[in-house]
């Protein structure tokens, strides 16, 4: 039985493997500009598990090609190579050592993952008027028409809680028992997404969100699931028919970059693409008041034959014209809520 | 004491009545048409899984053709979207249920299993057969549901997509699927039992060659998880065909708990498809290096652990799904736990390569070339194991990168390793070692190609699964296409030597490798009961350069000893 070989060479080796993996760790640049504030802890891990997979890549693939090289069969040898059938120190160290390597990596991503808020989704302080506005838009028609009369803020808020998003990514420990500042009502449908800001009642096919504010999207799906990627975000999360989930974030570059949707959800898959347009505070409330005053030209004819007589889909009518939504895709959306 | 001795005054073995009776009635050899035929022997049985596995391969590797084709370009030009999701569904159906899990586990499975033990059969002929012609069929409703628009909701068929997509379509794929369930567990069955019982009573249980072990864990795994895919796509069935509502949310279902039920066995299905390989690697790698397999046990058991670990980590496929935080956590270290059963194994057969006398044969070309690439699989598998990191690129190329590394790097190179080493004992002839070399260079540089850059694809926000793409991917895309048409060539030349060898290769003897495993001690091609006279086990399966002698040249009949 041989020790486990520890000579100069190796020194060296292991020193040289060791500086060039935390250089590729840091200098990879594989992935695209960073802009939430998960992203730089995505980052972080992502980088850590680069320079450990990129240490043992070259440890594993180099021990290869020496062997190859070195144990390669001399021509007309044809005796056997040497009669070793294991070596229990180094079969012992190399199960604890990767051992070892995942049980950090594991209570790293705990570590990470709790930042990033993935344990607190559904975790927003039990304020009936953050409820009613946050959660509104789960009924179908209610998230405008609570803008318009108290009696429906009331009746949506009864129901609010049932429907809760307790799956996502939720707030960060910074911001945890804070409702957030921004609060969009995504709907993924085939093949488009549909941003609904529930306090102001204004309703787009793309999304901005101020820079810095934290803005939390309560995602929801009307035909089959989607889901919501923004890749500089290094977020995800699923749109699920009929499981409300929700993704919290805030947005640290200004820019305007894709939402992709990253599951399978029919022929036009790959065109579901929308935009989100990350701005300042200002740029943002100046958006937000161009909508506004664009929607309220039909909101007033929609208040002159008195909203609350109307069924939903006559309702919302007048805010989907402008999106491209044909009646068909508007009946699902209320068939499914 | 070191050579395979047959003792010819041994009478066979009389206690199984159904195997003598067909003794006295089968021919001294199989007809060719006896191939096409319900035949009960495991050698037939073996060869029938191969050959239609591999033209399936064949019909899914010019699938993917057709879909690297249309992402050549940025616009869906090429393909109606709809096709192209029906290519990209049964593209993956076809190589996961119809090449990959039928060719390792029924092909290699059947016909080594029972050489391997020194049994005559299987324990169940008939279910054996019986459970390969199902497989027919289920290509039958695949390729069939093509003139109904072909199932579009990709391989994992989740509901509602699935429910509101191509149904009679779906609904052939669901049957299908379900076929090929029923015979992946009656062949484990057979399996199970057939390592249990039937080996030679001379051989230790630490004799057994590595790919029983394998052999042994993928069964145990397939026989606990299967049932829960068929229970899954038979709910999926009675929504799409009569009016059940198990996965409609909008009277009451839940889609979610689909997901569950589709990867509980459909993340042990990787393990299915690389457990087998890895047991021919055990087999491949010590008699091209001439030496003991290092670390027998360790290689053993770490099947078995991979077989009860894999059960606990399906989630991994559902972090961006309905999963709350505590199980994405939870089931972030059982997937990370697998890397170290997986490393094992790996570090093993490095190891078996020090102090070695390498033959670079074809065989162990692509041996090597699996050992390589499987790294590559591993590494980038633990980084998207963890939830914080999955959450960016789940669903992108990235994975798609990765399964293809472990998948077409792993087990594709697994069964060109294991063909390229078994052919001379399945035909009595050698394959031509020259255009064995040219393509596994073509398919090493094809697969480096084609999957590599799908790492990059996927980290900059590509998703997968989609016709269309944002035109800032468009190089790093072409390089992928212009990869796997390299590997749809690399088919070409190895097509082509199967076919003329078979017909008119190089006579191969009985052990033209003179390995020590059992197999080797029967004629190439193998008698129709495996043996006139079954062998005695004198020594492991991996004895190479014990007790100084050289090597077994012959069928174990003369050695030459080095002194």
């Amino acid at each position: 039985m041989q020790q486990i070989p520890v000579s100069l060479l190796t020194l060296v080796a292991g020193v040289a493997i060791t500086i060039v993996s935390i250089w590729v760790g840091q200098n990879h640049n594989l992935l695209p500009v960073q802009a939430s504030q998960q992203a730089p802890l995505v980052d972080g891990f992502f980088s850590i598990m680069v320079s450990i997979a990129t240490a043992l890549f070259l440890v594993v693939e180099g021990t290869i090609l020496i062997f190859l090289v070195q144990f390669r069969r001399r021509r007309g040898d044809d005796t056997d190579g040497v009669d070793v059938e294991g070596n229990f120190p180094l079969e012992i160290f190399w199960t604890a050592i990767p051992s070892l390597i995942v049980l950090i990596l594991g209570i790293y991503s705990v570590d990470v993952f709790q930042q990033m808020g993935g344990f607190e989704p559904g975790s927003h302080p039990h304020l009936p008027h953050t409820h009613s506005k946050a959660h509104a838009a789960q009924m179908s028609g209610s998230a405008i028409a609570a803008t318009l009369s108290d009696a429906s803020a009331i009746e949506s808020e009864k129901i609010a809680p049932a429907s809760l998003p307790e799956i996502g990514i939720g707030a960060n420990p910074q911001q945890l028992g804070k409702p957030a500042d921004l609060v969009v009502n995504v709907t993924g449908m085939q093949f488009a997404w549909l941003f609904n800001y529930p306090e102001s009642g204004v309703s787009t096919g793309e999304l901005h969100v101020p820079v810095g504010a934290d803005v939390q999207l309560n995602l929801s799906a009307t035909d089959v699931i989607h889901s919501f990627w923004v890749p500089q975000f290094r977020l995800k999360q699923d749109a699920i028919p009929g499981i409300p989930t929700e993704l919290r974030f805030v947005a640290t570059k200004p820019g305007t970059y894709p939402v992709v949707c990253a599951e399978l959800c029919g022929g036009y898959h790959g065109s579901m693409r929308s935009q989100v347009v990350v701005q300042t505070p200002e740029e943002f409330k100046n958006w937000l008041q161009e909508n506004l005053i664009a929607n309220q030209q039909e909101l007033k004819e929609a208040v002159a034959v008195n909203p609350t007589n109307l069924s939903t889909s006559e309702f919302l009518a007048p805010y989907t014209r402008n999106l491209g939504i044909n009646p068909e895709t508007l009946k699902k959306l209320v068939k499914s809520r | 004491m070191t050579q395979v001795e047959l003792p010819r005054n041994t009478p066979p073995e009389d206690n199984r009545p159904g195997i003598q009776v067909a003794a006295h009635t089968a021919p001294k050899v199989w007809k060719w048409y006896d191939y096409f035929t319900f035949n009960v022997d495991h050698k037939v049985i073996g060869i029938q899984y191969l050959v239609t596995a591999f033209v399936f391969y064949l019909i899914g590797g010019l699938m993917a053709v057709a879909i690297r084709a249309e992402l050549a370009t940025p616009d869906s030009d090429l393909l109606d979207p709809n096709l192209y999701n029906a290519f990209m569904t049964n593209h993956g159906t076809i190589m996961i249920f119809l090449w990959i899990v039928p060719s390792a586990i029924g092909g290699f499975g059947n016909y080594l299993v029972p050489l391997m033990i020194g049994a005559r059969d299987m324990a169940f002929p008939k279910l054996n057969a019986i459970a390969f012609w199902l497989n027919p069929p289920a290509g039958a409703l695949l390729l069939g549901s093509f003139f109904f628009g072909g199932s579009q909701s990709g391989w994992t068929a989740y509901p509602p997509l699935s429910l509101v997509t191509a149904n009679t379509a779906q609904t052939m794929w669901i049957l299908a699927i379900v076929l090929v369930g029923t015979s992946s567990i009656l062949g484990s069955v057979n399996f199970v039992v057939t390592i249990l019982k039937m080996k030679v009573p001379s051989m230790k249980w630490d004799q057994l060659p590595l790919f029983c072990w394998a052999m042994l864990a993928t069964s145990v795994l397939a026989l606990l998880s299967t049932p829960v895919l068929a229970a899954g796509l038979v709910l999926l069935l009675f929504d799409l065909n009569f009016g059940t509502s198990f996965f409609k949310p909008d009277a009451g279902g839940n889609v979610v708990i689909y997901q569950h039920l589709f990867w509980f066995y459909s993340h042990p299905a990787v393990y299915l498809m690389i457990l087998p390989i890895f047991g021919i690697m055990s087999e491949v790698i010590p008699v091209h290096a001439r030496k003991p397999i290092f670390g027998y046990k360790a290689i053993a058991y770490s099947s078995l652990a991979i077989c009860v670990v894999g059960l606990f980590v399906w989630v991994h496929h559902m972090f961006t799904s309905g999963t709350p935080g505590w199980m994405r956590m939870f089931f972030t270290i059982s997937t990370l736990i697998v890397a170290v059963p997986t490393g094992v194994k790996i570090f093993g057969w490095v190891a078996t390569l020090w102090g070695g006398k390498i033959r670079f044969t074809s065989a162990m070309l692509f041996a090597i070339g699996l050992l390589s690439m499987f790294v590559m699989g591993g590494l980038s598998g633990v980084t998207m194991g963890t939830a914080p990191f999955d959450v960016h690129v789940h669903d992108t190329y990235y994975v798609v990168g990765h399964f293809h590394y472990v998948l077409f790097g792993g087990s594709v190179f697994g069964i060109y390793a294991g063909i390229y080493h078994w052919f001379p004992k399945v035909t009595g002839r050698m394959l031509n070692e020259t255009w064995g070399r040219v393509h596994f260079i073509l398919t090493f540089i094809g697969t480096n190609l084609t999957f590599l850059p799908m790492h990059e694809l996927g980290l900059q926000g590509m998703p997968r699964r989609v016709a269309m793409y944002d035109p800032q991917f468009i190089t790093l895309n072409q390089i992928c296409t212009f990869g796997a048409y390299l590997l749809g060539i690399s088919v070409i030349p190895f097509t082509i030597n199967i076919i003329w060898s078979w017909v008119a290769g190089q006579k191969a003897g009985d052990n033209p490798w003179r390995a020590l495993t059992l197999e080797w001690t029967t004629s190439s091609p193998p008698t129709i009961e495996n043996w006139e006279v079954l062998p005695v086990v004198t020594h492991g399966p991996y004895d190479y350069g014990k007790n100084g002698h050289s090597t077994v040249l012959e069928t174990g009949e003369t050695a030459i000893p080095v002194n």
